[in-house]
């Protein structure tokens, strides 16, 4: 069993939060190399992958809309139908709703306005792969920083993800800071294999950053590639 | 041939870029409602046959020019010169 996961962390052009998440995966007891968008596929070996936020493509046509033709993507999605553990954090959100490889869609914010703070989140299910070291029903602080966070999913699709427990976290009731549907802020896939966020967890892993809630996340990552692997061999 | 995608946010939908825009305008004074933004894409496509050319901004659009999810799309045809 590996000590340290593989978990490569995608660099889009654009992105600009993939070196803050490479370094708290680091910190966390990952191997985190960072892999270009024009590679065709994900190093050997790869645990989990990571997609950062940012500003890929510039935002053109939508968020998220351009990235996910590039190379790498293909193997990423290849990764995650396989059951290979994805996360999206803000434009790594974007773009995986935008691959199809999780539901709903973000919209600009309701105020229009860019929203950079510290915002309060409930973990709404703590089995996620991606929660296993919160409990349901847990108060993080992590930081959320975008304009186009607006988290839209119809009735329907609501109510399914809702009755699924796919909407693995939400803005804490009054926080809300981008008019997204029913507070969600992240949502994981049917499968609990890829999930996203919009929230930052890379920029909360040190209470000298205000907080230390983030690691709970990025370290339930790191422990469920951990186990992945463990599962490989 | 040359095609426009008229691309906008669905019914239901909330459209914060138009309520800005509808805002502004009853500032300026014009009365008005439900102003929404969408987007607009100029093509030019190598063919003239206009089927075809349909079939293809059909696919362009449930590729990537819109998100079905949000967004409902409109297709148009140049005239024939």
């Amino acid at each position: 069993m590996s000590e340290r996961p593989l978990v490569p962390v995608v660099v889009f052009p654009g992105s600009n939060d993939d070196r803050d998440a490479a370094r708290a995966l680091e910190r966390l007891g990952a191997e985190a190399p960072r892999v270009w968008h024009t590679d065709e596929g994900l190093p050997a070996g790869t645990a989990a992958v990571v997609l950062p936020g940012g500003f890929s493509y510039g935002d053109y046509l939508r968020c998220g809309a351009i990235a996910r033709f590039s190379p790498i993507m293909r193997a990423v999605v290849a990764f995650a139908r396989d059951g290979g553990l994805v996360l999206g954090i803000c434009n790594g959100f974007q773009i995986l709703t935008e691959a199809g490889l999780l539901p709903g869609a973000l919209r600009p914010n309701a105020s229009l306005s860019f929203v950079c703070r510290d915002v309060p989140l409930v973990v709404e299910s703590a089995e996620a792969p991606f929660t296993s070291r919160c409990a349901s029903g847990q108060e993080l602080t992590i930081p959320v920083k975008h304009g186009d966070g607006c988290f839209f999913a119809d009735d329907e699709l609501l109510d399914e993800l809702d009755a699924a427990g796919q909407i693995v976290l939400r803005y804490a009731a009054g926080t809300n800071p981008n008019g997204a549907i029913a507070d969600v802020a992240g949502v994981q896939n049917a499968d609990g294999n890829v999930f996203g966020l919009m929230p930052h967890p890379e920029h909360a892993v040190d209470p000298l950053l205000g907080s230390s809630d983030g690691a709970l996340i990025l370290g339930s990552l790191v422990d469920a590639a951990r186990l992945s692997l463990a599962a490989a061999v | 041939m040359r095609a426009t995608v008229l691309v906008r946010p669905k019914p239901g939908i909330l459209d914060p870029q138009g309520q800005a825009v509808e805002s502004s305008l009853r500032h300026l004074g014009f009365e008005v409602g439900d102003a929404r933004v969408g987007r607009l894409v100029d093509v030019e496509l190598p063919t003239d046959d206009r089927d075809e050319a349909r079939t293809q901004l059909e696919r362009m659009c449930e590729q990537l020019l819109a998100n079905p999810l949000i967004e409902s799309y409109e297709i148009e045809l140049a005239e024939a010169p």
